[in-house]
């Protein structure tokens, strides 16, 4: 005797899904209405099986009906997300466990002593603000010329940064875990430091044309059958840079061939002549090597009383000058 | 140097918050897109499921000719729209000659492509083509009754894996109570031969009966379909097992007082209340009941006593 109803779908209720495995056409039915009725048959069976598991839960009234609370699916289909990891213990929680401090409710408004009211916690009018210290008593710990006040907002702002460090390593510490809350993100604000502290200088695009040029120069044909890349435009000044004289040309003074060889020629006889004197580099050469000498002497001698040579007067001031008188006599001499 | 970035408006919040992953999850969304070509027909599927979907599903309607699912690069922009709109199941359609009227149905695993099935859409009729009752038709995102038929579904791969995403596609939000007046809608598919699955959509009329279950006539209302399975691609199984892990399988409760060891096994504690010694009852015989005894003995005692001297006075 079978008591139990022998269902031969797969029910899933709380998908409302049904499935019947057994069903197979033998034959396709020919044309397509028949087709769809027979579908439309064993659609109906497995619907009315779903819905007689359904409407027989236990329901409870509402306002637009019978509601009914569904059974868990039963078919496992794979999620969209991964599953969220628990969010690791801050270090203040983790101090917290270990020394069995528990939480305390604290209150929205506190009373305040000084002006006698409830005043907030914190926010916009609250309790034991720096602003609202009339007076500080100076003790013996402070320094003189140290304003108490402005050291007051100083630690405060000391504590407020050590606070936004802590918070920040502890996110770090979560985001490492993959565990980072979804409303918070970590982002990169300046590039890392790396060399010097300078940052790196923007080249401007003449610069660079600039520079693509010079280096195109010192090329043996001047840059002009270097391979380019797409879409680099040619450079300002190609080419090696070589004057060539005129083919004719009148003889005088002016011409310029004249000149060219006349330069030439003084450079290359200049070696033997003893008419060249460049006074002016002679009588320099001369001054400089006799205020090396004088300050070497100085030198020798300073050197056992240093402290002395601070406070000593300086004595060089008109040498100088002096020192034409022989350097016009070796004109002289030469 | 790194900072934090909070949102500093609460509606942003409240919006990052729904996306970030969760313990139980609620329904997928979808997204609709084209590819370069599309058909009259194809066009008219994608507007449809986009109508049957209409709370949990996004539409976009402009060509996107770089997405190319079963291929390896190609899947980056989809992964990227995916991220955007926060949609997990994505439906994109393309016509060419080698597939006329394709569709691919495809799921994401964290915004990554999980698996992917490639159907084509013959002897389509849309929605305008059927007249029935208005007054039966369904509501906008009421829960369907899913249907599946044939043995196909489980004997050939194609087929299950179809009949899984179709289930994920079609089931819409997962809830916990549901309002049985509100049931007007239910998918038939039928499997018709080894690669061809016929689908419908149709409305419920429940009709009254002599119990408490009503009597379900099903009466065909919206697209109907023929899907004809041309590739597809399964999930490797390392995702899988990821993405099937659910939150109930890690053990929530723990037994109390039962802990086990590698060498010892399972080992259980019992704990045995203090003894309340004043209270305790002593073993030895308590004097009072000593003293009943001694009583007893006595008024035996003077019972034998008095009856002798009755005896002897008469």
């Amino acid at each position: 005797m079978e008591t139990e109803n022998q269902n031969p779908f797969q029910l899933d209720v709380g998908n409302l899904l049904a499935f019947n495995p057994f069903h197979n056409f033998p034959s396709l039915p020919t044309s397509r209405d028949e087709l769809v009725k027979e579908c439309l048959q064993e659609g109906t069976k497995l619907v009315q099986a779903v819905a007689d598991s359904l409407f027989n839960l236990p329901s409870t009234e509402d306002v637009d009906g019978p509601l009914v609370k569904l059974p868990p699916p039963t078919t496992k289909l794979p999620r969209e997300k991964h599953l969220p990891k628990p969010k690791p213990p801050t270090k203040w929680e983790e101090f917290a466990k270990k020394k069995g401090i528990k939480k305390r409710k604290k209150d929205k408004v506190v009373w305040d002593e000084q002006t006698g009211t409830w005043k907030r916690r914190f926010g916009y009018d609250r309790v034991n603000d720096d602003k609202d210290i009339p007076i500080i008593e100076a003790k013996m710990t402070d320094e003189p010329g140290e304003d108490p006040f402005a050291k007051r907002q100083d630690d405060k702002k000391k504590r407020v940064e050590k606070q936004e460090k802590n918070r920040f390593q502890n996110l770090k510490q979560a985001a490492k875990l993959g565990a980072l809350p979804s409303h918070v993100q970590l982002a990169a604000t300046a590039l890392p430091i790396t060399g010097t502290q300078v940052p790196p200088k923007k080249v401007t695009k003449d610069e660079l044309g600039n520079v693509a040029g010079m280096a195109a120069t010192s090329t043996a044909s001047g840059g002009k059958f270097d391979r380019k890349l797409p879409g680099e435009k040619p450079a300002k000044k190609q080419g090696k840079h070589r004057k060539f004289l005129p083919v004719v040309e009148g003889s005088g003074i002016g011409s310029r061939e004249k000149e060219q060889t006349e330069n030439v020629l003084n450079k290359l006889i200049s070696k033997h002549s003893h008419e060249i004197l460049n006074v002016d580099k002679a009588v320099t050469m001369y001054n400089v090597k006799k205020e090396k000498k004088a300050r070497n002497r100085k030198n020798q001698e300073g050197r056992s009383s240093s402290t002395s040579n601070k406070l000593k007067p300086k004595k060089q001031l008109h040498k100088k000058g002096a020192k034409r008188g022989p350097g016009s006599s070796k004109k002289g001499k030469a | 140097m790194m900072k934090i970035k909070t949102p500093k408006k609460g509606r942003v919040k409240r919006e990052l918050d729904k996306r970030a992953p969760k313990l139980v999850e609620t329904g997928k969304k979808t997204l609709i897109l084209q590819g370069t070509k599309t058909s009259g027909t194809l066009n008219s599927v994608l507007s449809e499921i986009y109508h049957l979907k209409k709370g949990g599903a996004v539409r976009f309607t402009r060509k996107n000719d770089n997405i190319r699912p079963f291929e390896s690069g190609g899947e980056t922009s989809l992964e990227f729209f995916s991220l955007k709109t926060d949609c997990s199941i994505f439906v994109y359609g393309s016509h060419s000659k080698k597939r006329p009227n394709n569709l691919v149905i495809g799921r994401m695993y964290d915004h990554h492509v999980y698996d992917l099935v490639e159907v084509g859409v013959e002897n389509f009729k849309s929605i305008e083509s059927f007249t029935y009752d208005k007054k039966i038709a369904p509501r906008v995102g009421s829960k369907p009754f899913i249907a599946f038929v044939g043995e196909g579904f489980e004997n050939v791969d194609e087929l299950k894996h179809l009949k899984e995403v179709l289930l994920d596609l079609l089931r819409g939000k997962v809830v916990e109570n549901i309002n049985l007046a509100g049931l007007d809608r239910a998918y038939v598919c039928t499997a018709i031969s080894s690669n061809k699955v016929y689908l419908t959509h149709c409305a419920l009329r429940l009709k009254k009966s002599g119990t408490v279950v009503p009597r379900m006539e099903l009466v065909e209302v919206g697209p109907s379909m023929d899907l004809v399975v041309r590739r597809h691609r399964l999930p490797n199984e390392g995702l899988r097992k990821e993405a099937m892990k659910t939150a109930k399988d890690q053990p929530k409760k723990k037994v109390k007082n039962v802990s086990s060891d590698a060498i010892q096994g399972t080992i259980g504690k019992i704990y045995i209340p203090d003894q309340k010694v004043g209270e305790m009852a002593l073993p030895n015989k308590a004097k009072g009941v000593k003293r009943e005894r001694r009583e007893a003995k006595n008024k035996d005692a003077n019972e034998h006593a008095s009856k002798k001297q009755k005896e002897e006075s008469e």
